[in-house]
């Protein structure tokens, strides 16, 4: 893309762009961290997380106002237009994934982290080492304007919904052999959903992405794997 | 097979057929539309004397939209337009090749046979500067019914108050029809020369950047004008202001150095061009 005839323009462009950037990193972190304090009980590394999250809030609310003030001076058009309102919804979704992070945070004191059996960290492990992967794609492939990417990382969601699937039968077995684990267990359901709602947002980012760099909307169905639905009955 | 249906085939598929029939030109030709047509422009080049200005242009003008002509200085947009009312006849050496077939009379507009006074009649256009002519009020709009060849002082008096409300200036102006347009605003003055175009009843309006003399008040006043004019005429807008061209426009046809780089729907043109020319454009980029 050719650079605008008015400097501040791409200016402004740049500096939602570098926005971007820096919630889809910070997001990938609280991700990491999240899992990283579950599985080694590490409550203070928890609460950072919880100090994160502010951050990343300000981050949303210092890009919203960018791209409002950008689109109020510049009426964008095409492709930046579609840059603006793109920028907007995906931080929207960075936001909400910083907000599941911090979930799984909080529930670190009551997972009771260090006493999970070890096949067990190891399924949590896998699936949020899927999830974690998936944001770092998401935010590379943005920067570096990959649209056929998007579409096989939005394909690629499937993968974290088969790993959600086994873990959810995992767990609900763990509950059926102790009732005394059920309290863990609950809370570890509960992360491990946050981790698969957090491989949505990516979904939706891949979406508006390649939104964003094509103008052409991907088909509204994608793989769907979450079978939890049917293990419970 | 017979050769009576052969022909009749053969003449299906032709030029001619298509030229002449607009339902099948509708789906062979490109830049095609869903809408009905008032004009379609077939193939149509102009040349000022040596300089070929418009270089086969394909545009359908859609019946009761607006379709915006957009594109930097010097891109034929206003030559294209011009085209509509034959204004080019007014000087010498200037020379049209193609069609400007007005529809449903199925008409080629910039034929030679074609008187352009009669064209003039059908196709109104309204420039950058409001030009009133140096009368009253009523006489401006007055002027375009005599052209008409209409005398009845009844009917001319119906009429003009008719118009003057369709340009949103009735109310402005019913008090004071006797004084001159140039006591006007600039924006009374743009839209006393709207219901000066409309007076003859018009098929086809054609807008010379309408607004660019304008300050942003009288400019929203044309703007909803021109929303309320677009559900009775055919209207085509040649605009320098790319928001003015997405706020009103049905169509849009992008031209760049005397061609049509791309024509589509509002929708396509300002939010995902397909042409990399176009997105350069509406974006304010080098190109």
């Amino acid at each position: 893309m050719s650079e605008h005839i008015v400097t501040s323009f791409d200016q402004d462009l740049e500096r939602i762009d570098k926005l971007i950037r820096d919630m889809g990193e910070l997001g990938a972190e609280m991700v990491a961290d999240a899992t990283r304090a579950l599985l080694s009980s590490d409550e203070p590394l928890a609460q950072r997380i919880v100090s994160e999250d502010v951050i990343m809030d300000a981050r949303q609310r210092e890009l919203d106002d960018a791209a409002i003030a950008l689109i109020a001076k510049r009426q964008p058009m095409a492709q930046d237009l579609r840059t603006v309102i793109g920028a907007i919804r995906i931080a929207a979704d960075l936001e909400r994934i910083g907000d599941l992070a911090k979930n799984v945070a909080k529930r670190v004191p009551s997972a009771g982290g260090s006493t999970i059996p070890k096949p067990l960290s190891g399924s949590l492990q896998t699936m949020s080492e899927l999830v974690l992967a998936q944001v770092r794609r998401a935010i590379a492939m943005y920067a570096s304007r990959d649209a056929e990417g998007l579409v096989s990382l939005r394909e690629d969601d499937e993968r974290i919904d088969i790993q959600y699937t086994s873990l959810f039968r995992e767990l609900l077995t763990y509950m059926m052999e102790d009732p005394r684990n059920i309290t863990s267990c609950t809370h570890l359901i509960f992360c491990a959903k946050n981790l698969e709602r957090i491989g949505d947002h990516v979904t939706n980012i891949a979406e508006n992405g390649y939104y964003t760099l094509t103008g052409q909307q991907l088909p509204a169905t994608r793989p769907k794997a979450d079978e939890t639905a049917a293990a419970q009955g | 097979m017979p050769e009576a249906i052969m022909n009749q085939e053969t003449y299906r598929q032709s030029e001619f057929a298509r030229a002449s029939d607009p339902s099948v030109a509708a789906g062979s030709r490109p830049n095609a539309i869903s809408d009905t047509l008032k004009a379609d422009v077939r193939g149509l080049s102009f040349w000022y004397d040596q300089f070929q200005a418009l270089k086969n242009i394909d545009l359908p003008i859609a019946e009761k939209k607006v379709t915006a002509l957009i594109g930097a200085s010097g891109c034929g947009k206003s030559t294209l337009l011009r085209c509509f009312n034959r204004m080019h006849d007014l000087y010498p050496g200037n020379r049209y090749d193609g069609e400007i077939v007005l529809l449903p009379e199925n008409q080629n507009i910039v034929d030679k046979g074609i008187d352009p006074i009669r064209v003039r009649l059908k196709a109104g256009m309204v420039f950058q500067k409001p030009n009133p002519f140096p009368k009253s009020i009523f006489e401006n709009v007055a002027s375009g019914l005599r052209v008409r060849g209409i005398r009845d002082r009844a009917v001319i008096a119906g009429r003009v108050e008719e118009v003057l409300r369709e340009a949103a200036l009735w109310d402005e102006v019913k008090d004071r029809l006797d004084q001159s347009a140039y006591a006007l605003s600039g924006g009374q003055q743009q839209r006393l020369c709207i219901a000066r175009t409309l007076a003859p009843e018009p098929e086809l309006i054609l807008l010379d950047e309408p607004t660019s003399a304008l300050d942003p008040i009288a400019t929203a006043k044309i703007e909803e004008l021109i929303e309320k004019l677009r559900d009775h005429y055919a209207i085509v807008i040649v605009t320098h202001s790319m928001q003015q061209a997405a706020r009103i426009s049905a169509y849009c046809a992008f031209m760049h150095l005397g061609q049509l780089v791309e024509f589509g729907t509002n929708e396509t043109i300002f939010t995902s061009p397909k042409e990399k020319r176009t997105q350069d454009y509406i974006t304010g980029r080098f190109g």
